[in-house]
């Protein structure tokens, strides 16, 4: 055996909800890659692990799954990571089972399977605090011995049992050629197996009634269960307006302190132009809904861990059993609601194909947070900032509103999908229903770390681009001395915008949303920025240190504002989602219709709430 | 004495005495024990969704688990006892 150039891998395997991702962050802290397999976008989390004995490994945190045989999609790389035939992945040198102490019966079956594939290999017994406290006693080392492998009690949440793990897994990366794989066995004859042994090791069981099954009785309880979940997502979408309204305001005035800045740094000409028009105003415009988009990932993240969201999808699979869906979607839909590209990518937990596409065409129509700060530009424009009833703030009520929409177009689309292009045999749903457990904090942490980053990512490249090429576009070429328009009718910008604006014009769209709607295929929200450009480069010097709002408050009449707020409930305006979209459905066909009904839904709702708008 | 799923009430727990895999997909009946289902295992119907009861939530071990129930019917039980709390 050659001397290992390369960190040796570890892998770490385990049942959904085992507790694996907190192990992984527990382990590797804020020191990770979040990366792609290569040809899937399943996300590839690695990280570092220094071990006792000074030498480091390479931890991989692989898609949970129950077993071998995978259903979905990402259940798939974890087998072939293990098996070692995933392309462009080294096989792990060893595996760390994760386990959760108080379901050992059934996660044992899954450590039977994995033994088999002859890698070294130990036991993670996590969550081995709350197996105490309902009452479970597990004799760890009769357990090793059955397994014939070390077996470290763990609790993530609380970084115990870590040291241990690091040093039990030392020995078992000594670089031995691993025995060959056996078979796949029987699933029936492992759980069999993995039920006798949970018999033997459990020593003594005590019969204290868990929390998980007090609170289900009240959030599935048939009459409080959609109350609560209503109230929760209202909560939610509230919290998003409020709680970021002072964080905003300081972005805003940030941004607008460093244009001011800029402006007296520079002498005016094109360089003055482009750093405060359109770097500035653009991706200002943008950055200052990072305090939204991180309340609602917040939110979601809380919901996801505490377990909460396979209830969600429990109390939902009834009404997406009527359009033909299965309650598991739910999930995917939810995380929609911060950005359709995780939500997409959540739909490989889906294992029928016709499913998964249903959900994967329907979950734009989820308003993503790349849609807030469209929202929230028109809306604090165009709708009073008063209280409904004393307590309901309007604006918030309206936001509430779109998004409520957005779900029912969803559904409608879901439903016309199932019975026509994606038409088959009504899906099943059979789901696993995790206890609840406080969300750790510093998972939600660097979750929210990552999606910061994410989005940031996103600000200075692809907004940023976008932005600078739009701003270019609208100022050049400049008009002749004694042209009668502005300037920026004379521009490319100008003259695209004029070009588009007739198949605008009937659903109230003026020539600048023409205009701003091109960049916006690039992100949603560059709409956003595309606007704030397009405004304050055609303004007079007075109306150039206008904010936004009250720009678009001064040229836009109320029925053109609500046609623009329809348009974005359904608009299809996002290049990443259909890239995305092509990827996961392997082709351009889909994403190209997913583009044409989206665009056909989008063009008649902004019609006809235009028209209706006008006529009231 | 045997019976469905379908007959049982909040609480009540029953014991698996067999699963018709012919009536259900190989994948489906695969999911299934995946999901902890098995002949000899016990199982509480603990909740059932709002709206005409399907699906329901049913404790398989130590597991909770949600599920349809045309799914629940594939799955034949004898009732072990009422639920003494």
């Amino acid at each position: 055996m050659n001397a290992p150039l390369l960190a040796p891998v570890v892998a770490l395997v385990g049942n959904p909800n085992a507790g694996k991702t907190s192990l992984f962050n527990a382990l590797t802290g804020s020191r990770q890659k979040v990366g792609n397999y290569p040809g899937v976008t399943v996300e590839r989390k690695a990280g570092r692990l220094a071990l006792p004995d000074g030498r480091s490994v390479e931890l991989v945190d692989l898609p949970g799954t129950y077993s071998l045989s995978p259903r979905s999609p990402d259940e798939a790389v974890t087998r072939d990571v293990v098996m070692g035939s995933a392309v462009g992945e080294r096989r792990p040198d060893a595996i760390v089972a994760v386990v959760d102490a108080t379901n050992l019966r059934n996660h044992l079956r899954f450590v039977l399977e994995l033994r088999r594939l002859g890698l070294p290999m130990l036991v993670a017994l996590n969550m081995a605090d709350l197996a105490e406290r309902d009452g479970t006693e597990i004799d760890v080392a009769q357990l090793a011995t059955i397994l014939g492998m070390p077996v470290v009690p763990t609790v993530a949440v609380r970084k115990r049992g870590l040291d241990t793990l690091a040093a039990a897994l030392a020995p078992l990366l000594l670089g031995q050629t691993p025995p060959p794989a056996e078979g796949i066995a029987d699933i029936t004859q492992l759980q069999r197996e993995a039920r006798v042994i949970a018999s033997t090791v459990i020593v003594q069981r005590g019969m204290t009634k868990r929390w998980t099954q007090r609170l289900d009785g009240i959030a599935l309880h048939p009459v409080i269960g959609p109350l609560l979940l209503a109230a929760l997502i209202f909560v939610m979408f509230q919290g998003v307006f409020t709680l970021a309204e002072a964080p905003m305001a300081w972005l805003a005035d940030g941004v607008t302190w460093l244009q001011a800045a800029a402006t007296k740094a520079l002498p005016d000409g094109a360089l003055r132009s482009l750093l405060v028009d359109g770097v500035l105003g653009g991706v200002g415009a943008v950055v200052v809904f990072l305090p939204q988009i991180l309340i609602l990932f917040f939110f979601i993240l809380v919901l996801e861990q505490s377990g909460y969201m396979t209830r969600a999808a429990f109390l939902m699979d009834r009404l997406m059993a009527r359009v033909g869906l299965n309650g598991r979607a739910f999930i995917p839909l939810i995380s929609s609601f911060a950005c359709a590209i995780p939500g997409i990518m959540a739909t490989r937990t889906i294992a029928e194909p016709r499913d998964r596409l249903t959900t994967i065409l329907i979950a734009p129509l989820m308003t993503c947070s790349a849609r807030l700060p469209v929202y929230a530009i028109v809306i604090a424009a165009f709708i009073p900032n008063r209280s409904v009833a004393g307590v309901l703030g309007l604006q918030g009520l309206v936001l509430f509103g779109l998004y409520v929409v957005g779900v029912l177009g969803a559904l409608l689309a879901a439903f016309a999908l199932r019975h026509t292009v994606t038409k088959g045999p009504t899906p099943t749903f059979l789901m696993e229903m995790p206890k609840y457990q406080w969300p750790e904090p510093r998972d939600i942490g660097i979750g929210l770390y990552q999606r910061a980053k994410a989005f940031l990512g996103r600000a200075g490249s692809i907004i940023l681009i976008s932005t600078v090429a739009l701003w270019a576009l609208a100022t050049w070429p400049k008009p002749p001395a004694g042209y009668a328009g502005t300037s920026l009718e004379y521009s490319v910008a100008g003259r695209i915008g004029t070009a588009l604006e007739p198949v605008f014009r009937p659903i109230g769209f003026n020539r600048e949303i023409a205009l701003a709607l091109v960049p916006g295929m690039a992100a949603r929200e560059v709409a956003v920025s595309a606007l704030a450009t397009v405004y304050s480069l055609q303004g007079t010097d007075k109306e150039h240190t206008q904010p936004l709002v009250e720009r678009l408050r001064t040229s836009w009449s109320l029925p053109t504002a609500l046609a623009f707020l329809a348009w974005y409930v359904f608009a299809p305006q996002c290049i990443s989602t259909l890239a995305v979209t092509r990827r996961e459905t392997g082709g351009w066909a889909w994403p190209a219709f997913m583009f044409a009904y989206l665009f056909a839904m989008a063009y008649v709702a902004a019609g006809v709430t235009y028209w209706a708008a006008k006529l009231l | 004495m045997t019976s469905s799923i379908h007959a049982m009430r909040p609480g009540d727990v029953a014991t698996i005495v067999a699963i018709d895999r012919d009536g259900c997909d190989p994948v489906t009946a695969r999911q299934l024990h995946e999901m902890g289902f098995d002949e000899g295992v016990d199982i509480e119907l603990l909740h059932r969704a709002p709206f005409g009861g399907d699906p329901m939530a049913l404790r398989v071990g130590n597991m909770v688990v949600g599920l349809r129930k045309a799914l629940a019917a594939m799955i034949v039980v004898e009732p072990a006892r009422a639920a003494a709390e």
